[in-house]
């Protein structure tokens, strides 16, 4: 049982950690094209749909990856999380058939249009079919997060004699405090991985000397919405998260924070040290005293319950995991606000096209906002740790009785190896892509 | 309640075998008959421009029976491990080979892709008629050994193929020699189908040829049908029980007749790709007629076979929704005759300014 459930959860780790990388790029993407597209029509200036169409090509290489390494995940609830789909499958099936209903068949079917049809509908069409593209991939991350926050904070359900979980409201999937927060959390730090891949591209163009027009317009364009959703990540949508783990899961909050011991008359806010699981406390640590409690409480001397206090049971099972992953996206999105806040000022000063060290910067700058995008899914994951479904459904309970862990290794390995060659392939694309550059269109 | 929702998912699976079938086709065709590069970019175009909206009613359908029927979901992607996970392999060689091919132009680059899209067509193909002929044969729910269940009474495991390629044993594999023949079924029905697609999208120099290879295709699906019928025996002692008691579900099989005979005579390219679609159609739907309400049979004594009533969620569940996919499946409706509507005419013939 022990090692069944360690590949079963390498496993989904492995597969959703993957897949992850290719939908938070496009999601933020399709915004940025819609944008291009809408200054086309509004400037006529042939740039920006250059810009548009250039972009569409590496959203298109992206999609792709992101559907094959998608079917599997739906696809492994069953065949690797079998008891955990059949019972909660009458909740979480709504929403997640909901996604592939009406957000995944609009993405789709409006993708193959809005990159082959330019000719045949017109501007003004494309630029319509651009937004549905993007509205279809919200929609998506919408859905999946709705089904994400009723694992998070379970609502709107009851459980049979026989352990099933059944539905009994419908509206209170939509409503759960959990999935607005996590909801434009999650958009914006797409918006930002996507600015920082725009921006890169651009600083790329203009010191390498090639492209330039189009470097200047990106670096441009994703410094205006790196600098905008960069600040939205922290504040408001990453403060809300973090309150929302504070009053549900105050274990996962005690273990995210790095917080042993309840002190009295307030708790400090840590901002280095090391989780020493064996003596339960935090080495080496530097820490603002009173400051977690006012971020989370607005009361300085507001008790945080430590997770010394916790059954251990009821403690999630990889707190060094969980410690790092959130200090890493908080550290992340600080020099993300902290670039941007400088680049945007160069800008305005007129002095960042010439500005090669910061240019360089940009340039290396654009992995880690995937970085600090999964390492905020491993919160959110690992957080709801023992369980999958939040205080009711521990994670033992849920793997597939039937299927041994010698099939999950060996699918397991043909899943790194399959995602290794889909990896080397999609950097050789887009690799090319940007080396071909965005030519205009020939007539 | 739970007859609608069968129905419903039904319709959405056969949509996409209808769908998603054409480009399998598309890639036996393109595997073992387009020679020239000309018609290797056209073919692959016939299935690349479409196959991410096709794929999506797999998802869709995937998503709706976890919803509508979450023990028989678990119970079968769980049971059926090992060739799902298969053919999720599949789909990543399928699409990429299609995505890939016209990236770089090399004639080694797009040989490989070729041969990954259409190997990986072939077997998918294969695959989803050995699904169905497992789903048809019935398993060992439960796994039991000498007369004890070892699990709850729904969940099994089956190894790839067991002793003897046997379907009647108690412990069958994936893969008998009964499967393999529903297997084989499906690639020829869908080669067809998929030559259909091609004549009725592109201007393809080997559509001539296409015209020799699927009557021949037809033929060989007629020997097959009536081979299977033959040997539905082996492991239904019933066979035709269920279409002995409800007469009506005899429309199912006329279906497949008419398909069969419109593949040999229907006049347009539109109305052979009708032909081959009601092919289809009346293959799942005799199939699933002929064990209903079962949906997976048993093929021990201890456990009850599974059903559309003992699978299921609760009426609350059903019900809600019930009201968004009936409005999920106008939007559909309305994207897929935009799609297909501004994409349509022949391939070839077309300026994408791509």
């Amino acid at each position: 049982m022990e090692d069944m459930i360690f590949y079963d959860r390498l496993q989904f780790a492995f597969t959703i950690t993957f897949h992850y990388l290719f939908p938070q790029l496009t999601m933020g993407l399709s915004l940025i094209i819609v944008y291009f597209k809408w200054q086309y029509l509004r400037t006529q200036t042939e740039t920006y749909n250059d810009a548009a169409r250039f972009f569409m090509k590496i959203f298109a290489i992206n999609f792709t990856m992101g559907v094959v390494t998608g079917i599997p995940m739906e696809f492994q609830f069953g065949t690797n999380w079998a008891k955990f789909s059949e019972l909660t499958g009458g909740i979480i099936g709504q929403t997640l058939a909901m996604e592939g209903t009406f957000s995944f068949f609009l993405e789709s079917s409006f993708l193959a249009l809005f990159i082959f049809g330019e000719k045949l509908m017109g501007q003004k069409l494309h630029l319509l079919t651009g937004f549905l593209v993007f509205l279809g991939s919200w929609a998506s991350g919408y859905f999946i997060l709705a089904t994400n926050a009723w694992m998070q904070h379970p609502v709107g359900y009851e459980i049979l004699a026989n352990g099933k979980f059944v539905l009994t409201h419908f509206s209170a999937l939509f409503s759960n405090p959990w999935l607005l927060p996590a909801f434009l959390h999650n958009q914006m730090a797409s918006v930002v991985t996507s600015s920082f891949v725009v921006a890169s591209i651009g600083a790329f163009y203009l010191l390498s000397e090639s492209n330039v027009a189009y470097g200047k317009l990106f670096l441009r364009t994703g410094i205006l919405f790196g600098l905008v959703s960069s600040l939205l990540v922290a504040f408001p949508t990453g403060d809300w998260n973090a309150k929302n783990v504070a009053k549900h899961q105050p274990a996962a909050f005690a273990a995210m924070e790095g917080i042993f011991e309840t002190e009295e008359g307030g708790a400090e806010i840590v901002l280095i040290g090391q989780p020493n699981m064996v003596e339960k406390k935090l080495d080496n640590k530097i820490a603002v005293p009173n400051v977690l409690s006012f971020l989370t409480y607005q009361e300085w001397d507001k008790q945080v319950i430590g997770m010394n206090e916790f059954d251990p049971n009821e403690l999630p099972d990889n707190i060094p995991a969980l410690y790092y992953s959130y200090h890493m996206m908080v550290g992340l999105g600080t020099i993300f606000i902290a670039v941007m806040v400088l680049a945007a000022f160069l800008l305005w000063r007129k002095k960042l096209y010439s500005t090669a060290p910061l240019l360089w910067v940009i340039l290396f700058l654009f992995p880690f906002p995937y970085i600090a995008n999964i390492t905020g899914w491993y919160v959110a994951e690992l957080g709801r740790q023992p369980y999958l479904v939040h205080g009711l459904l521990r994670t033992i309970e849920g793997i597939s009785p039937t299927v041994s862990s010698g099939n999950t290794l060996f699918t397991l390995l043909g899943f790194v190896g399959l995602y290794l060659l889909l990896g080397l392939l999609f950097l050789l694309l887009v690799g090319k892509t940007i080396y071909t550059g965005p030519h205009p269109q020939k007539h | 309640m739970e007859l609608f929702w069968f129905i419903i998912i039904a319709i959405v699976l056969t949509t996409f075998f209808i769908l998603d079938g054409y480009d399998f086709g598309t890639g036996i065709i393109h595997l073992f008959f387009a020679k020239e590069e000309k018609d290797k970019e056209v073919i692959a175009k016939a299935a690349g421009l479409f196959w991410d909206s096709n794929e999506v009613w797999l998802v869709a359908g995937g998503g709706l029976m976890f919803m509508a029927f979450p023990t028989y979901y678990a119970s079968v992607f769980s049971g059926f491990y090992l060739p799902l996970i298969l053919v999720l392999w599949l789909i990543i060689f399928r699409a990429i080979g299609l995505e890939l091919r016209g990236q770089f132009d090399y004639p080694m680059w797009k040989s490989i892709w070729d041969k990954s899209f259409g190997v990986a067509s072939l077997l998918m193909a294969l695959f989803f008629g050995i699904g169905l002929g497992n789903i048809v044969r019935g398993v060992n729910l439960g796994g039991v050994e000498n007369g004890v269940s070892m699990y709850e009474a729904h969940y099994f495991f089956l190894p790839l193929w067991n002793d003897g390629f046997s379907p009647s044993g108690v412990h069958p594999g994936v893969i008998d020699w009964f499967t393999v023949i529903i297997g084989l079924i499906a690639v020829v029905t869908l080669a067809i189908h998929g030559a259909n697609w091609i004549r009725l999208k592109t201007n393809a120099s080997i559509n001539e040829q296409l015209k020799k290879v699927t009557f021949r295709l037809s033929m060989t699906l007629i020997a097959l049908t009536i081979f299977s019928l033959l040997v539905w025996h082996v492991i239904n002692p019933s066979p035709f029980g269920n279409f002995a008691d409800h007469p009506i579900y005899i429309v199912f099989p006329l279906i497949y007749l008419t398909g069969i005979t419109g593949l040999f005579f229907a006049p347009t390219d539109w109305l052979r790709f009708c032909s081959s679609s009601l092919v289809i159609i009346g293959g799942i739907t005799s199939s699933l007629a002929s064990i209903f309400p079962v949906i997976l049979p048993s093929t021990n004594d201890l456990n009850d076979a599974l059903t559309i009533y003992n699978t299921t969620t609760s009426e609350y569940g059903l019900s809600v929704a019930v009201g968004w996919v009936i409005l999920g499946i106008l939007l559909v409706a309305v994207y897929t005759v935009v799609q297909k509507k501004l994409l349509g005419g022949k391939i070839d013939d077309m300026d994408y300014g791509h």
